[in-house]
């Protein structure tokens, strides 16, 4: 059922572990294997702050565009993060092509486009489109209204971010002037609040019992139920972030929205084998054999430079030993799960085709 | 311009420009009488507050411990199983005291809303739809109350002597602004023409905004629903009264902010994004004249004790491989290349943060391979935050 371990381009650092991953979504073949999860059109990728979820969206719709598919790549926290990783202008509220997938085998690359939704476009543009307010809503505004909406109004807010969202996966002949995409990525608030963002009629409830908001909030609920839409969870393997991922899927669950895959970013290389990892925690690695070695590949060999490299190995097999348990824990959760390596440059446009590659080998997308 | 090749070795985390922060003097400082943590999400903001708290504590003071939404974990590395809107003492601590707590927004608005009027009207308050949903998902709301509390934490403290420190943790936000735009953001909320605008139905004809009012008011008819306007209306109705009240409030934790018992310490962590919002932070702190005490740089990669460089690494880890590819050397040295490559990396991010914000004392906490877990790992993060030795 196994694909080939994914391996560096010296052969010998296996980053990712396809292992992990679960079968059950879709049968691996050899060469490129076939997505996960070849129905969803909405990419919903969350996790918490730090653990690079931004990036993972970002190396995700690369990665859908990949294979042909034309993405949508949206943000709704107003950070700007899109155009910064892509090293483009900052985005107005309008669909700009970013990117393109890179091309694999005979399959003709896909475009990434990317929408910066800030809740004061998208309320204008939803009152222009279904109410026709073009003076009442420059009105609202001018009473404070817009702004009322947007940042006090309980709730309103996320009805306003999802339903832009919504509106973009949904999007078909109907308006002959806007693009059709294949796939949309959202790049959505983090775990701790994820399940009331999404959960918008929920947040609603008390609030708008009948009412075009609570309809509009109705509709796009029954997107993020059906089985069109996933909701992915980043997490680095540290304690913190894990507990948030399992108490994140255990809220999705009870919100009856569909939890996706769980991307473990930022895994250390795997320089070292089991048996060094053991020898490194304990102790035990061969000095003399270490000190031959470096004298042999002609570095200038000092007890300092031998005791650092020592020291080194046991701090990282520490971290490795911490890692290997945050794994089995995350593996327990039932989930299919995808391992993305930690960059030692940060993250530029190339780091995101690299991770994007990553995605595609392990049938994220 | 060049730059001479950073060194990697024992004084790589003090090596640049940024001058130290003395943690210990602001903490033993009796002038210190409110510390605020703040900055941008997984910073490590919340175990900061806790340690900072605990070591004080430990070196006298009586502090109380303000967390927002704390992980379960750190909670109990404090003793207490579930942290709520009351501070309960931590044992173990001394010579000084700690007690810690969690802000529960709703209760906290409740209580305002109670101790600003009659019991009826307060009643009638509680009870509207549009008040419940504002007091428990307004993502604002937090940020407001966590004001709200620090300020009436510190009348009590002040009053009756029950706390000489008080250390805030500060919402997840959106962006760490939000904790300073937030009280504002509702203040003129409740100060506005749209509050005006609802109250006009109940107050008469305002002449001057017919024009407008008609218009508008069936625009948020069709948008709301009538009984969501209805509710609005009520709800604004009722707590007209309390509005002079809040604008006051948030006036006065707004000065109290500013005056130089407080100390700013803004969070973050060797990252891009992290330290592009702690400039966002600092810049804004400057602008509102509120007393910045310094940068914590959390989550450091420890420096390598020798300066074999990266590249030297990697050069003599292939010629190696070409030998053999089991090379447990090999490997060493690549491990080495990596750590080098991100301490490198992350050294130079905070050297320009340095350049672009000269004068802010700064303080670089290593990463720990484990979470904290209880009173010793708080602690351990104390003496590494004052400068200590990673043990």
């Amino acid at each position: 059922m196994l694909v080939t371990l994914a391996e560096g381009a010296d052969g010998r650092h296996p980053h990712t572990r396809l292992d992990d991953v679960s079968p059950v979504h879709g049968a691996a073949q050899a060469g490129h294997r076939r997505s996960d999860w070849p129905e969803v059109e909405l990419h919903v990728v969350s996790g918490k702050g730090g653990t690079g979820k931004s990036t993972v969206a970002a190396g995700l719709a690369l990665a859908l565009a990949s294979t042909g598919k034309n993405v949508l790549l949206c943000e709704v926290e107003g950070r700007q993060g899109i155009s910064r990783m892509f090293d483009v202008e900052p985005l107005p509220y309008e669909e700009r092509r970013i990117a393109r997938g890179l091309p694999l085998g005979d399959v003709a690359p896909g475009s990434v486009y990317a929408l910066h939704i800030d809740p004061e476009s998208a309320l204008l543009e939803y009152l222009s489109m279904y109410y026709k307010l073009g003076r009442a809503g420059r009105a609202l505004d001018r009473f404070g209204i817009i702004d009322f909406a947007t940042t006090i109004a309980p709730g309103v807010r996320d009805v306003l971010l999802t339903g832009k969202v919504y509106e973009a996966v949904q999007r078909n002949a109907r308006n002959k002037d806007a693009l059709a995409y294949d796939a949309v990525v959202l790049d959505a608030p983090p775990t701790g609040r994820i399940t009331q963002f999404l959960n918008v009629n929920g947040e609603l409830a008390g609030l708008a019992k009948v009412g075009p908001i609570k309809a509009q909030a109705d509709t796009v609920m029954t997107l993020f139920r059906s089985p069109r839409t996933v909701v992915h969870l980043v997490t680095v393997l540290e304690e913190m972030p894990v507990q948030e991922t399992v108490d994140g899927i255990a809220h999705l669950h009870e919100a009856h929205l569909p939890v996706g895959g769980v991307i473990v970013n930022m895994v250390r290389p795997r320089d070292l084998g089991p048996a060094d990892l053991e020898a490194a925690r304990t102790g035990t690695l061969d000095r003399e054999a270490v000190t031959a070695d470096l004298a042999r590949a002609g570095v200038r060999v000092s007890h300092e430079l031998v005791d650092s490299l020592l020291d080194e190995a046991r701090d990282h097999a520490d971290r490795r030993a911490l890692e290997d348990s945050q794994r089995e824990v995350v593996r327990a959760l039932d989930v299919p799960s995808y391992e993305l390596p930690r960059l030692p440059g940060g993250i530029d446009l190339g780091g995101l085709y690299e991770l994007a590659a990553r995605m595609r080998e392990q049938g994220l997308a | 311009m060049t730059r001479s090749r950073p060194r990697v070795g024992p004084l790589a985390a003090t090596a640049e420009r940024a001058p130290r922060l003395d943690v210990d003097a602001l903490l033993d400082d009796p002038g210190t009488g409110i510390i605020v943590c703040c900055g941008s999400g997984g910073v490590g903001k919340t175990t900061t507050s806790a340690a900072l708290a605990l070591r004080a504590a430990e070196r006298g003071r009586k502090v109380v411990v303000l967390t927002i939404d704390p992980a379960r974990r750190l909670a109990q590395s404090m003793g207490i199983e579930t942290l709520d809107n009351t501070p309960r003492p931590v044992d173990g601590v001394g010579p000084g005291t700690l007690d810690a707590m969690m802000l529960d927004m709703k209760r906290t608005f409740d209580e305002v809303v109670l101790s600003q009027t009659t019991p009826e009207k307060a009643r009638a308050i509680l009870d509207n739809p549009f008040y419940i949903a504002l007091s428990s998902s307004f993502s604002g709301t937090q940020e407001y109350m966590a004001m709200e509390k620090l300020g009436q934490i510190h009348r009590q403290a002040q009053a009756e002597g029950t706390y000489d420190l008080i250390v805030v943790d500060t919402p997840p936000s959106r962006s760490a602004l939000d904790f300073l735009d937030a009280p504002e953001r509702l203040s003129s909320f409740l100060d506005g023409r749209f509050i005006r605008l609802l109250l006009a139905p109940a107050k008469g004809p305002a002449r001057l905004m017919t024009a407008g009012l008609g218009m508008v008011t069936n625009a948020l008819t069709k948008i709301l629903g009538a009984q969501v306007l209805r509710d609005m209306q009520t709800f604004v109705a009722a707590f007209d009264t309390l509005f002079g009240g809040f604008r006051q409030r948030a006036q006065r934790t707004f000065s109290l902010l500013q005056a130089p018992g407080t100390a700013f310490l803004v969070i973050a962590a060797p990252e891009p994004d992290a330290l592009r919002e702690a400039s966002y932070f600092v810049e804004r702190l400057t602008e509102d004249e509120m007393p910045l005490a310094g940068l914590v740089v959390n989550r450091a990669s420890p420096a390598a004790r020798t300066d074999l460089s990266a590249e030297e690494a990697t050069a003599a880890a292939d010629r190696l491989g070409r030998t053999s590819s089991e090379s447990t050397t090999a490997g060493l040295l690549r491990l080495h290349a990596d750590r080098v490559r991100i301490v490198e990396r992350e050294a130079y991010l905070r050297e320009r943060w340095a350049t672009a914000h000269p004068g802010v004392e700064t303080t670089v906490v290593p990463a720990l391979a484990t979470d904290v877990h209880d009173l010793v790992g708080l602690r351990r993060i104390g003496d590494l935050l004052a400068g200590g030795p990673a043990g």
